[in-house]
């Protein structure tokens, strides 16, 4: 860690400014990702503006669904009597990943930031093009199997290590977001995180100063059958090997709607559109989801090591839209 | 009366959970400065230019010590080395020498600063030019280059070659496959750290957390040129070592900083730093073929281990325990060994017999199903009394008692023969078993106790508490021993400057000081029988010592339970303040270091307490058995109970014992199920760097672990009957949950960690 400024910001206006002002400025939400990313000389912000005492923390109602507040913690979130009965699907995720301890600090503006957990981009002294862009891609050819099977370009095989944004994409959220000068936009979650393509120093769309306010999750007719599934290594406080966000909304034993979002395969939550298209109208049958999940992972596009992830993660959307036809369960796995 | 045995809890155990117990890093000293090391970024090569300008100009930096002004340390010496004592170096690489670069990681530089914050930073300001040169980085790779190492430990390491060639080969079933383990990481929960302490040029105070200060003192005395008793090493507590904590170069290198700042300094060092400065335990790659008669009688075993190391001799001795287990009329052990430009292997919990379980045990249930027999059944036809290198008989030994204990408290009968039988819902659910087996090491040691004539008993020894309950056990015998409670007893252990005792390393620590303890106590009541005895005023005047017996802070005269005089009446009538003994206990073959101590002339024990190891086998046996849980689709694995039956000799404290087991359980759970540092080839460092990325078991991966023991008294390797506890939990594990992986899904995983990916 190298030596920084730290101020605290009460107003977003002024932290806004004060990141704007600074390209060597970050926000600090929580710190989980970024003072770990800081110990490890992989960031070296010049300043760090606190956000955490901002007023965007609330999870509120709105006329069309529900908003979380960018500075809410993980752990409010997920526990959210709102959440719980409108959005199982984002409890699930939530809770699904990493410690209770991490989540109480954690918050929903800077779990969308979180970066990669590949190895490489952490190891200083190996190339990585996300860490230093033209340096190379240290796991296109190394130990690459915790990395994409979807989505990747020779400049970066990473994958988005957070859960919670799986359930996001599959609830089609949007992100508010406010920049210099009180300029506000929204951003569908889906053109939120960015493939690597040919600047994987890029994680998403987020331009210098932005800062997260709130994330809007639209209503929708999911809360009956929804489900978070994740396979990692050991029972928890594991970054997912594969996880799959799955969600129905059914016209008698008919999908009338269907979402299913991967983790664990890309460099942005992988909408599974071919298996969702695959499956509309089609009977709520296992043989259907097995189906749908077979013609999604043709597209895959393993590595050395992580051709397992294409059978997992086709087993896995198979197993998560069973789960959510039985209506899910806090805390199962599997 | 007896306070050996019962499960008391940890009589430091108060001091741990309020914060006070004082671990190496928190002993802050007056003006003391901080270091942060430097790693080499090559895996082999030199450095062709250092300069530390950069460095030297940031803020609170005091000095930067590396290979161009580092001080001198006395060279490489094995024979030097041995001779004081010194010859156990983690890697053998005196640091900061000259500018050669032996693997990625190695410390090449130390800054020292006024804060941990600034030493850091500063750090990266060190610029550093290598010329670097073709690196050995993987295992597989380098197998053509492997070569036949001649010893192991001292012992030959090629056993009968080629023996079992012809046997294996007339044998009616015959079973042979490769079995795989990863390297592995010991991360105790406690960082490696060391505050150094100068006094003038030459005597020297290390704050350390290792698992023995009389070792580290000598190392550090050796290569720094001191004299040994100017060394004192100070470890009241320390937070697990598992093998990872004997001397390892930042020691030595917080040293040599203190002495070039002129101040006392402080290192710590980061998880990443122990991912490749502090040993590992190294991948291995073992064949084991097993040949039996037409009825499952074994006729050959081999076991062949490829492994590596680097900057030592040891390498992963996972032929152990095919030497020890099973009658067969031969059997064959070897190694092919290639060595890594990578962090130096080290011992790590079971050195040897954990990975080596992982395949003979493996292998024998692959027998098992190939004979058709009952896996239990199969390993009691092959069962040996006898050690089966030198036929002595095992000291004692009750390992079918384990098999059949275990089998029943399981429910092993509820098992069926046939794979992929019982279900759970979508689980498939397996039973699996192996035997575990540690040898009963004994070192000698010396143990002074003290007592005052209030009643306050000391009992002093350079032992170690790594967490295992040193302690508490010792306060235990020490009260049996004097008739004092538990309570009134004091434990000074942890100081290199008390008498001297084994490293806390291959589960010996009990059986090594405890015998010295209880002599030492033997001793100090005789002299009080003694002067009670010679002291007109005493009840217990002119009678003879052999009709006198203690009880409660009492001597008395048996069968005459009036007559009593009480320690502290038959002290003060002496004019004896404090009282003191202090005794040595060794193993026949005088295994391990007897130094004199500074603190008292220890007397030797009577040759009939010490260990016979001339005609006894000393090792411990077990049986573990595994229920697992898994799911086909996902390929994940649950242990969903275990249970693991010991023959350790006595249990000194059911609750200290049975905790040690629980946690070599749960450290096999760790080796079967995720834990693994794989290392990129290009450049020979690890890819796994923290423990968010090297998985060890939640709580929720730890299932009830039942654990029993046999507790019956060892009879030859010491009067208190006990042998080491630490390791023998570990092994086995892998290879029970291994088997019953197959049991359940009938799929053979033959290479750890068994991830999910495996089973896709
Ligand atoms: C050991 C470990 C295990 C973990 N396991 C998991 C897991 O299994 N699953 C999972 O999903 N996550 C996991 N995490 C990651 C954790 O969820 C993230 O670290 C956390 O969500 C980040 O939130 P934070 O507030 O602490 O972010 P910070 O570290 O404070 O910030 C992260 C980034 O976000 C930016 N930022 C923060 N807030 C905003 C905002 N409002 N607008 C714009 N930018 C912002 C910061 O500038 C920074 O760049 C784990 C973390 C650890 C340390
Ligand atoms: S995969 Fe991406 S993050 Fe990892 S090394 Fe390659 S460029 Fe860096």
């Amino acid at each position: 860690m190298r030596p920084f400024n730290y101020s605290n910001a009460g107003e977003p206006a002024t932290a806004i400014a004060t990141v704007s002002a600074n390209p060597g400025a970050k926000f600090l939400g929580g710190g989980t990702n970024l003072v770990d990313l800081m110990k490890e000389d992989v960031m070296h912000p010049s300043a760090l503006v606190d956000i955490t005492r901002l007023k965007l923390a609330d999870v509120a109602k709105t006329a069309t669904g529900v908003t979380i507040g960018g500075t809410a913690t993980n752990s409010f979130t997920a526990n959210h009597e709102l959440i719980r009965k409108n959005y199982p699907l984002l409890s699930m995720a939530i809770l699904a990943g990493a410690s209770a301890q991490i989540r109480n600090m954690a918050t929903n503006g800077g779990n969308l930031n979180q970066r990669t957990r590949c190895t490489y981009f952490y190891d200083v002294n190996l190339p990585c093009n996300k860490r230093e862009p033209g340096s190379g891609c240290g796991a296109l050819k190394g130990v690459n199997r915790n990395h994409a099977i979807f989505g990747w370009s020779e400049k970066c095989v990473a994958v988005y290590p957070s859960d919670m944004a799986i359930a996001l994409a599959a609830l089609d959220a949007v992100v508010h977001v406010e920049g210099n000068n009180n300029v506000k936009r929204t951003i569908n979650f889906a053109d939120f995180h960015r493939l690597p393509g040919d600047t994987p120093e890029k994680d998403n769309n987020l331009k210098p100063g932005e800062l997260i306010l709130s994330i809007e999750l639209p209503a929708n007719d999911f809360a009956e059958r929804s489900y978070y599934l994740k396979i990692r290594e050991r029972s928890s406080y594991a970054f997912a090997l594969v996880s799959v966000a799955a969600a129905m909304a059914l016209e008698g034993n008919r999908i009338k709607q269907v979402r299913i979002a991967l983790g664990g395969v890309a460099h942005k939550p992988w909408r599974a559109s071919v298996a969702e298209k695959w499956l509309i109208g089609k009977e709520a049958t296992e043989t259907n989801f097995r189906a749908a999940a077979e013609v999604e992972l043709k597209n895959a596009r393993p590595l050395e090591h992580n051709k397992f992830k294409v059978a997992m993660a086709q087993k896995a959307i198979a197993r998560a839209l069973q789960g959510a036809m039985q209506g899910g369960e806090y805390g199962l796995e599997g | 009366m007896s306070e050996t045995g019962k499960p008391i809890s940890r009589i430091d155990g108060r001091l741990k959970v309020t914060g006070k117990a004082t671990y190496a890093a928190e002993f802050n000293q007056p003006t003391m400065a901080y270091a942060f090391p430097v790693r080499a970024t090559i895996a082999k090569g030199r450095i062709t230019a250092l300069d530390d300008a950069a460095v030297k100009k940031e803020p609170g930096v005091i000095s930067v010590v590396s290979y161009k002004n580092a001080p001198k340390l006395k060279p490489l010496d094995m024979q030097a080395q041995a001779k004081a004592g010194a010859a156990f170096l983690g890697e053998n690489l005196p640091p900061l020498q000259d500018n050669k670069v032996y693997y990625p990681g190695q410390f090449i530089a130390v800054v020292v600063a006024e804060s941990y914050e600034q030493a850091r930073a500063a750090a990266y300001k060190l610029k550093v030019r290598y010329a670097a040169e073709k690196a050995a980085t993987d295992l597989k790779t380098e197998l053509p280059n492997s070569r036949k190492p001649a010893k192991l430990m001292g012992e030959e390491a090629q056993v009968n070659g080629g023996k079992t060639t012809a046997p294996l080969a007339q044998s009616a079933h015959r079973v042979e496959n490769t079995y795989s383990t990863p390297a592995e990481h010991h991360h105790p929960m406690e960082p490696h750290a060391t505050v150094a302490v100068w006094e003038g040029a030459d005597k020297l105070t290390l704050y350390d957390a290792t698992q023995g200060v009389g070792l580290t003192g000598a190392i550090a005395a050796y290569f720094l040129g001191l004299q040994p008793e100017n060394v004192r090493v100070i470890a009241p507590f320390v937070g697990g070592g598992f093998g990872s904590k004997g001397l390892w170069l930042h020691t030595l290198l917080v040293a040599m900083a203190a002495k070039a700042a002129g101040r006392p300094v402080k290192l710590a060092l980061t998880r990443q730093m122990m991912q490749t400065n502090v040993g590992h335990r190294a991948a291995t790659i073992q064949r084991v073929s097993l040949g039996t008669d037409t009825a499952g009688t074994l006729t050959a075993v081999r076991h062949h281990t490829d492994t590596y190391n680097n900057l030592t001799e040891f390498f992963e001795p996972s032929g152990k325990q095919s030497l020890v287990l099973y009658k067969a009329p031969v059997r064959e052990v070897t190694y092919g060994l290639v060595k890594l430009d990578r962090s130096t292997p080290t011992f790590m919990r079971a050195p040897g017999e954990t990975p080596g379980t992982f395949a003979l045990e493996s292998a024998m249930d692959e027998m098992a199903y190939k004979l058709k027999m009952d896996p239990v059944a199969f390993r009691i036809a092959n069962h040996t009394a006898q050690d089966p290198m030198n036929g002595h008989d095992f000291s004692s030994e009750f390992l079918v008692d384990c098999y059949r204990i275990g089998a029943e408290k399981f429910g092993w009968s509820a098992r069926s023969m046939e794979p992929r039988q019982k279900r759970n819902g979508k689980y498939l659910v397996g039973y699996g078993m192996a035997t575990a087996t540690y040898p009963g090491g004994r070192s000698a040691a010396t143990v002074k106790v003290s007592m005052t004539a209030s009643g306050d008993v000391t009992v002093m020894t350079a032992s170690i508490d790594i967490g295992t309950g040193t302690y508490t056990v010792l306060a235990q015998t020490a009260a049996d021993a004097l008739g004092v409670p538990v309570n009134r007893i004091q434990v000074k252990i942890g100081d290199s400057s008390l008498p001297p005792a084994p490293l806390a390393g291959g589960s010996q620590t009990t059986a090594s000081i405890h015998p010295a303890a209880l002599e030492a106590c033997v001793l100090l009541r005789k002299e009080l029988t003694a002067l009670a005895i010679a002291d007109s005023s005493s009840k217990l005047y002119g009678r003879a010592s052999d009709e006198i017996n203690y009880t409660n802070g009492n001597l008395f005269i048996i069968g005459d339970e009036k007559k009593t005089d009480a320690y502290a009446d038959i002290m003060s009538r002496a004019k004896r303040g404090e009282m003191e003994a202090c005794a040595t206990t060794q193993p026949v073959s005088g295994a391990g270091l007897t130094v004199p101590s500074a603190l008292c002339t220890p007397r030797e024990a009577p040759a009939e307490q010490n260990s016979d190891d001339k005609h006894y086998a000393f090792h411990s046996f077990g049986a573990q058995f595994a229920e697992v849980w898994v799911d086909e689709d996902l390929g994940t694995i649950r242990v969903k109970r275990f249970t693991s039956v010991q023959d350790v000799g006595r249990i000194m404290n059911e609750k200290t014992a049975r905790s040690q087991v629980i946690g070599g359980v749960i450290f096999g759970i760790g080796a079967a199920l995720m834990e693994a540092t794989d290392y990129d080839k290009r450049w020979g460092s690890p890819v796994v760097r923290t423990l968010a990325d090297y998985h060890v078991p939640v709580n929720l991966d730890v299932p009830p672990i039942n654990v029993h023991f046999i507790g019956k008294p060892d009879p030859h390797i010491s009067p208190i009957g006990a042998r080491g506890i630490g390791e023998i939990g570990i092994t086995g594990v892998a290879a029970a949950i291994a088997n019953a992986v197959f049991n359940a899904t009938g799929k053979r995983l033959r290479d750890l960690p068994l991830t999910p990916d495996k089973l896709m």
